[in-house]
């Protein structure tokens, strides 16, 4: 069974991020995407911490420890970039400012449930950060994850079994095996990796999916 | 004349009491008031309620803070990390009290404190377990959770220039929380890298009104920046 890598992964959810579009990229496998995103393309990147516009990866030694992203990874600003306060910059998530949003996820249930915040274990130490906002505020949202867990098991769940990040928020899931939109019918399929067959990838998923002819692949 | 340059950090913090909610500004190290933070340490208060986006780094500033028993309760996002071993331990066994708010809805009731805000409803959190047991209200198709604003009796924030009226501007990402914070504390608390004349920053540029500022103090850079 092939599967995607966590950069082709990050190529692929990136081809779908259009022209002019403002995008924040969640900590973790998320932050990927930006090393792919279409070079003809003028993409903004905004970041919880307060900016928008951040460019590359600073060079080695080029580094400010004021000009940093969520993730606390220092960064670059481009031309026409700006800085503002945490209320500002949570107000454009929460406004419905941001025309997409990558979150990594535990879970995700076949309405849209996202779970990735709180493994819900008894002495875990629980961590949010801004990811309720993102989930909620976001025009669209992406969950990037594995398919199954390490032991196997569907991440993509009829109901979620880890503490919600936030209810019916997910448009689309990108996983190493596919594409499946969630829509208020199901889950649709939209794209297949390598040549598994859609029997299979039901089999794997376990909740029921929709097939919209064809399946790309 | 108004002149809230105050010579050092450990004069501008000596009236801090124990009991005391402090804010505490920086999102990782942009913006956090380091200098501020050692001298609070050595002052002494304790049984403090500190509100931050994170619980400490490492060794140093609030995660030292915390290390020595000295805060009660935190508020904040994201209190995990892959060296936040004071507040680890301290949460673990029970010895400080954690209240879990999501960052925009942090930086929010921050924000409501300092507008004279009563409450606000929120989408964030609705239907999760940090929502759990809060008012809740359906305003026309979406479910909003009713959250309170957080006051405090100073704020500890790091901005880049002032003058003696107070007006700070900030520097890239590390103006974050500063902004918020300075306007809902009582007695807010600015370490700048540069203190100015009256009349040279350029009052375009100023993102924090001297209103919401009542002490400077100029500190010398622990690094300095690339």
């Amino acid at each position: 069974m092939k599967k995607l890598d966590r950069k082709q992964m990050a190529a692929r959810l990136a081809r779908d991020i259009p022209d002019g579009a403002v995008v924040n990229l969640g900590i973790g496998l998320p932050t990927l995407v930006a090393d792919f995103l279409p070079k003809d393309r003028e993409i903004v990147l905004h970041s919880e911490n307060g900016v928008l516009g951040i460019g590359p990866r600073p060079a080695e030694g080029a580094e400010d420890e004021d000009l940093i992203n969520a993730g606390k990874e220092p960064v670059t600003l481009l031309k026409g970039g700006s800085f503002f306060h945490h209320a500002d910059s949570f107000g454009m998530i929460r406004g419905r400012h941001l025309d997409y949003c990558v979150l990594g996820a535990f879970q995700v249930s076949v309405k849209g449930d996202l779970a990735n915040w709180h493994t819900g274990g008894a002495d875990a130490i629980p961590a949010v950060g801004g990811a309720m906002d993102l989930a909620v505020g976001a025009k669209n949202v992406f969950v990037m994850m594995e398919h199954l867990t390490k032991d196997g098991k569907s991440k993509i769940v009829e109901r979620c079994t880890y503490p919600l990040t936030g209810a019916h928020c997910v448009d689309r899931i990108y996983t190493d095996l596919a594409v499946i939109d969630v829509k208020p019918d199901g889950l649709h399929v939209v794209e297949i990796v390598g040549d598994l067959p859609l029997e299979e990838l039901q089999r794997l998923t376990g909740v029921a999916l929709k097939v919209r002819e064809p399946v790309a692949q | 004349m108004i002149d809230k340059f105050i010579a050092t950090a450990e004069q501008a913090l000596a009236d801090v009491p124990d009991g005391a909610t402090v804010m505490i500004g920086g999102f990782g190290n942009a913006g956090m008031p380091a200098q501020l933070i050692d001298v609070l340490i050595a002052q002494g208060a304790k049984n403090l309620t500190v509100v931050n986006n994170n619980a400490g780094n490492a060794d140093a500033g609030l995660a030292a803070l915390i290390g020595k028993q000295r805060v009660k309760k935190i508020l904040c996002s994201f209190p995990r990390q892959s060296d936040s071993w004071h507040f680890d331990k301290a949460f673990r066994a029970g010895s400080i009290e954690l209240e879990l708010v999501p960052q925009g809805t942090l930086a929010e009731r921050i924000r409501a404190a300092g507008a004279g805000i009563g409450a606000f409803y929120t989408p964030t959190a609705y239907g999760t377990r940090l929502a759990e047991g809060k008012e809740t209200r359906r305003i026309g198709d979406i479910d909003y959770v009713l959250e309170y604003p957080i006051h405090a009796d100073y704020a500890l924030i790091k901005a880049d220039r002032a003058d003696r009226w107070g007006n700070l501007s900030y520097r890239m990402t590390a103006r974050n929380f500063g902004p918020i914070m300075a306007a809902a504390a009582r007695i807010t608390v600015a370490q700048v890298r540069e203190t100015v004349e009256l009349g040279e920053l350029d009052p375009e540029i100023v993102v924090t009104p001297g209103i919401f500022v009542q002490r400077v103090v100029r500190v010398a850079p622990l690094r300095k920046a690339a």
